[in-house]
């Protein structure tokens, strides 16, 4: 059988064909690859500041195995050391001077042992650097900045589905003069990354006096164009004789918008919902820009606050970051049917 | 009763004058960022003046400096910003600094502590007024893997040895134990200043504005490009980003893949931390040349903003962290270089720092004393970061391939030019 | 009218529904008066009111801003503080030997940016449609655990553009875990981001992997909805299965193809985040796109030339603006308005 025909849905028989096998391969690869890295992301957030810098990386998050040696204030690290008769022991490090480190086995404290760099190995444990997850917690005001990712996010959702669907139900249900400019008009806005206006937006926000306040960051990208065309798209498949029998059953306009249509295009507009989620909690740049005061900030910035000039500290950036990840993960589970179905019905036309 | 009215009404008003100050309460906010634990420290010496000064409420917005350098100018700009920043454009945002000197209770003592990099602060053409601190001073200069060189079984050349000394030694040691990176410098052209001006570099014509490209400095470009093609710099670190992208070689020198790395005094905190005592890390002069053996100083300021709302407040803030003890306690727990004169001379104790760390920071603040006047000029001047963005951005290309020598010399000129022009309009 | 959506239309309503129901009683009143004052003929332009202010507070002034900035120079922020320099701004951003070699302008990075972003979005768009498509004819096929492979491949796209760029950067890094397998494998380490074609290769490859599950969803929900009948029926016929392919399913499929690719199209030229973060626009300027330029031309240390961003900024969104009409034109003719 052929690559084309296994691509042109025939059915197999009941038994497992080679493109059966195919195309399951094909699909776990995709998971590993998909999958993979972000795997790889959260096993790197346990690991240790001086554990991640380490060349190669290590696979599970692992740190030196320390011994506490009476005499020594500090626990000592472990290492497997090579003998001169070619026996390995496990000693622990006193100290390190040049080339030759001063190597203690702790059943005998006060023999000290020298030991070539080379003819040690660490030896290692896999540990799991929880303190990458509390530390930073403690060191800002998380719950006040999950708490107004939180308020900006649920907000200009709620804002972005409302006029959004008000648009899009006036420019799919009527026609009217002006509509097609206005179409073309809000189209050709699609294309605009706000990267690009962000200092006029930025003098805009100042004029309406809107700095530093949350508000700032809802407004702007409230009126997303994609989710005027998507939306527009499913209603413009939604059958008319339904809204004809309301007009004629006297049904204002605004019924005919609020119980009709928009419960009809429930399934886009979980769709517009789940991604105005999406882009709200991971803005960056833009709340960046026009929150200085720290009581307003977002998860997202408040997390970067962990990007000096000169150095990055990567083991908390990873921790918040998974932290920042499973909001979105648990939102997702929740309303990933109707992902699909709302996508099945705004492709369409 | 008309007259008991008025009386009554009177001391009411009276009261509430009387009453108004102590229960008001000023607010100043500070912008910040941090590159370890600076941030934990400045909030500790914060929250002890508060307590003795119920009346301000200061408040620390911790941000990372990509918005420093970013975003904050805008805000400066439209009015918006804070009372007080943590910047390192010192040049760039003087036009917004306040001058605090009628709301400071000694100026005289911050003349002398903080005279020279005073001027670093002030717009152009000032030459009075006091807009700030340096939280640090910081001083470019190499580090060096002596453990490599031990492994190695070379000897390190002596202070007075030349950049063309330590590239062939450095490359020597790499090649015998493996290293990857004999010499590495961080992608920037405030390092790279450094090296120009030991080579001879004037940087300024005799009217004062750039003129980039001399002898000195197509001698350290040139250098560089040979280096990179010779396979002393790997090409990953400058190579491998565009523009003025700042790239540093933290990493690769925490895990013992470089035999000298350029960077600077800011390092030694973040490297006890993590490098601990792995292999000796040591600090060494800068390298000489022709024109001495000098590195650029630099560091970052906390300077009042202009449009802060209280100035008396902000004086009384910027007065108790500019005080001696209170810098002493900063400095010693920052690991940082003290930008106080008055510190740097009678030396700051480090005790949270390993032995190691302590014979860098003691090195860097010996190297405070030889870097030359002309680095201190260049560092304060206003456009600097225009001349500095340029060189790296372009002699970048030339590493990578994409353009010649030749041709990143013309381009450094003209943007410098261009850029500079743009802004004066 | 499909069985669905006669569901949800006669299916009971959520609680939060309830709410809405209140809401929608509460406000009928006035709106009812509003329709009788404009007459039903007017009422769209009520409905489109509240979305056209924001567009045009947040979208059109700031453009028009923007337009008024980059016929100024200087180096303020406010535009009334700037000076007028008319065109200038385009002069420089124009000022080439040859349009084609970004070298010979003297706004070269400006012009290597534009030669990358078309590059980048053209086949990146391309290769991410044709991925999409071959992975949504796969999953269409009577398989099990459909639900779960399609999560899989939609999860990178909730990923914000630094967290996949940083992901990437250490799975590539000169002793990261793509290296340590070639090496094992009796390789010899590739340094990545030094090659212009490799890091260019990267970021497209980057770009695919973190949008790809969006589209492959659009194009199975197109793929699902083609009427099983069609297919029995050409099998009936015995019709071979590439016929099937070309003649049944992608005619049927296009609607969706068109949406797919536009919006491929319109991410493709916004991609700014990702790459800057996987390889800073490099090696040189090999990866640098035009966002970026503007990006940098704008606050990068110091520079803050915003009469030249905008300017830029200005032919880009011209350029894309046509680009939009083209595609649109394409699609009403193609899908017969």
């Amino acid at each position: 059988m052929s690559v084309t025909s296994a691509l042109a849905l025939r059915r197999g028989r009941g038994r497992l064909h080679w493109t059966d096998l195919a195309s399951y391969a094909y699909l776990l690869f995709g998971v590993v690859l998909m999958f993979g890295p972000v795997l790889w992301l959260t096993l790197s957030s346990f690991k240790t500041q001086a554990a991640l810098l380490e060349f190669p990386p290590s696979l599970l998050p692992t740190s030196q195995r320390e011994i506490s040696v009476p005499g020594f204030d500090k626990p000592l690290p472990q290492f497997n050391v090579t003998m001169d008769d070619g026996s390995t022991r496990v000693l622990a490090q006193a100290r390190r001077i040049g080339l030759q480190a001063q190597m203690i086995d702790p059943a005998e404290p006060t023999r000290i042992i020298r030991v070539a760099l080379d003819k040690r190995i660490p030896l290692r444990e896999t540990a799991f650097a929880w303190s990458n997850y509390t530390e930073p917690l403690k060191q800002f005001d998380f719950m006040r900045y999950l708490g107004n990712s939180v308020f900006v996010t649920v907000v200009a959702t709620l804002i972005t589905l409302l006029i959004n669907s008000m648009a899009a139900y006036a420019l799919s249900i009527y026609e009217f003069p002006g509509r097609n400019a206005t179409m073309l008009g809000i189209i050709g806005t699609l294309m605009i990354p706000i990267t690009i206006i962000l200092v006029p937006v930025y003098l805009v926000v100042t004029w309406l006096g809107l700095v530093n306040n949350l508000w700032a960051v809802i407004l702007p990208g409230a009126a997303t164009p994609t989710g005027v065309f998507l939306l527009r798209q499913y209603m413009l498949t939604l059958p008319r004789d339904l809204i004809e029998a309301a007009r004629m059953d006297k049904a204002s306009e605004w019924q005919i918008y609020a119980r009709i249509v928009l419960p009809l295009s429930l399934p886009a507009l979980a769709v517009l919902a789940i991604f105005s989620v999406m882009w709200r909690w991971n803005e960056f740049l833009w709340p960046l820009a026009v929150l200085s005061k720290s009581e307003s900030y977002t998860l997202q910035i408040g997390l970067n606050a962990f990007q000096g000039e000169l150095q990055t500290q990567w083991n908390y950036l990873l921790a918040m970051t998974v932290i920042t990840l499973l909001p979105i993960t648990v939102v997702f589970m929740f309303l990933q049917r109707f992902i699909v179905a709302g996508i099945a019905n705004t492709g369409v036309k | 009763m008309q007259l008991g009215r008025v009386l009554a009404a009177a001391l009411i008003i009276c009261g509430m004058g009387l009453a108004g100050p102590v229960f008001a309460e000023s607010t100043v906010r500070i912008a910040w960022y941090s590159d370890g634990n600076e941030g934990e420290v400045l909030l500790d010496l914060l929250k002890r003046f508060e307590a003795k000064n119920a009346d301000i409420k200061v408040v620390v917005d911790q941000m990372p400096y990509k918005a420093i350098g970013e975003t904050l100018p805008v805000q400066i700009a439209s009015g918006q910003g804070p009372d007080i920043a943590r910047v390192t454009d010192l040049g760039g945002l003087a036009r917004y600094t306040l001058d605090l000197r009628p709301y400071l209770k000694d100026p005289a003592y911050w003349e002398k502590n903080f005279g020279p990099f005073l001027a670093w602060m002030r717009p152009e053409g000032d030459t009075q007024s006091i807009p700030g601190l340096m939280t640090q001073l910081t001083v470019t200069g190499p580090y060096v893997n002596k453990t490599l060189f031990e492994q190695a079984g070379i000897a390190m050349p002596g202070p007075q040895a030349t950049w063309d000394d330590w590239a062939k030694a450095t490359k020597t040691v790499a090649d015998k134990v493996g290293a990857p990176f004999p010499i590495a410098i961080d992608r920037s052209g405030h390092r790279v200043f450094g090296m120009v001006i030991s080579q001879g570099g004037k940087v300024f014509d005799d009217k004062g504005e750039p003129a980039v490209t001399d002898a000195g400095f197509k001698a350290t470009a040139q250098r560089l490009y040979d280096w990179h093609k010779g396979g002393m710099m790997g090409k990953e670190l400058w190579g491998s980003v565009s523009g003025a992208t700042y790239r540093a070689a933290n990493d690769e020198f925490k895990n013992g893949q470089v035999v000298l790395y350029l960077s600077g005094s800011w390092q030694i905190a973040q490297f006890d931390k993590t490098i601990g005592n792995a292999f000796d890390w040591i600090a060494v002069p800068n390298p000489c040349g022709p024109g001495g053996c000098t590195g650029m100083p630099g560091g970052s300021g906390l300077i009042a903003i202009k449009t802060a709302k209280d100035p008396k407040a902000v004086g009384r803030v910027m007065d108790y962290l500019a005080d001696e003890d209170v810098l002493r306690e900063f400095y010693s727990r920052t690991l940082f270089v003290p930008g106080h004169l008055g510190l740097s001379a009678k030396g700051v104790d480090y005790p949270t720092a390993s032995p190691l760390a302590k014979e860098a920071l003691g090195i860097f603040s010996k190297g405070v004393g030889s870097v030359a006047p002309l680095a201190f000029r260049l560092q304060g001047y206003p456009y600097n970061r225009l001349v500095f963005n340029a060189v790296i951005s372009r002699i970048g290309q030339a590493v990578s391939g994409e353009t010649s020598l030749e041709e990143a010399y013309k381009r450094i000129d003209a943007d410098v030019a261009q850029q500079i022009a743009e802004r004066k309009k | 009218m499909t069985v669905d959506m006669q569901r949800a239309a006669t299916a009971r309503p959520m609680a939060g529904f309830d709410i809405w129901g209140v809401v929608v009683r509460v406000s009928d009143g006035p709106m009812r008066a509003l329709q009788r004052v404009l007459g039903e003929r007017r009422m769209p332009y009520v409905f489109l009111l509240p979305n056209l202010v924001f567009f045009t507070l947040f979208v059109f002034v700031p453009l028009g801003l923007n337009f008024w900035y980059s016929l100024t120079g200087g180096a303020a922020l406010f535009p009334s503080q700037r000076p007028n320099v008319g065109l200038q701004q385009y002069g420089f951003l124009f000022d080439c030997g040859s349009m084609l070699d970004a070298s010979s302008c003297r706004e070269d990075h400006f012009w290597r940016g534009v030669h990358n972003t078309l590059f980048f979005v053209v086949i990146q768009v391309s290769l991410m449609v044709l991925f999409s498509l071959v992975t949504a004819l796969v999953l269409n096929r009577p398989i099990r655990g459909r639900g779960f492979f399609r999560a899989v491949y939609f999860f990178p796209v909730l990923l914000s553009p630094v967290v996949v760029a940083l992901i990437w950067k250490w799975i590539l890094q000169r002793d990261g875990v793509l290296n340590a397998a070639i090496t094992t494998l009796g390789g010899q380490k590739i340094i990545f981001f030094v090659d212009p074609g490799w890091a260019m290769f990267w970021a497209i490859f980057v770009s695919i992997w973190a949008h790809m599950g969006f589209y492959t969803l659009i194009l199975l929900a197109g793929l699902q909805a083609i009427p099983r009948d069609l297919y029995e029926a050409a099998a009936m016929d015995g019709t071979r299965p590439m016929r099937v392919l070309l003649r049944i399913t992608l005619p049927l499929l296009w609607p969706n193809m068109i949406v797919v690719i536009v919006l491929a199209l319109i991410r493709g030229v916004q991609t700014f985040d990702e790459v800057f973060v996987l390889t800073g626009g490099g090696p040189g300027t090999a990866t640098l796109m035009v966002v970026q330029y503007i990006y940098e031309t704008a606050f990068a240390n110091q520079a803050q030339n915003f009469g030249l961003a905008a300017a830029a900024s200005v032919v880009l969104g011209v350029v894309l603006f046509v680009l939009t009409l083209i595609q649109l034109g394409f699609s009403r003719r193609r899908a017969g308005a």
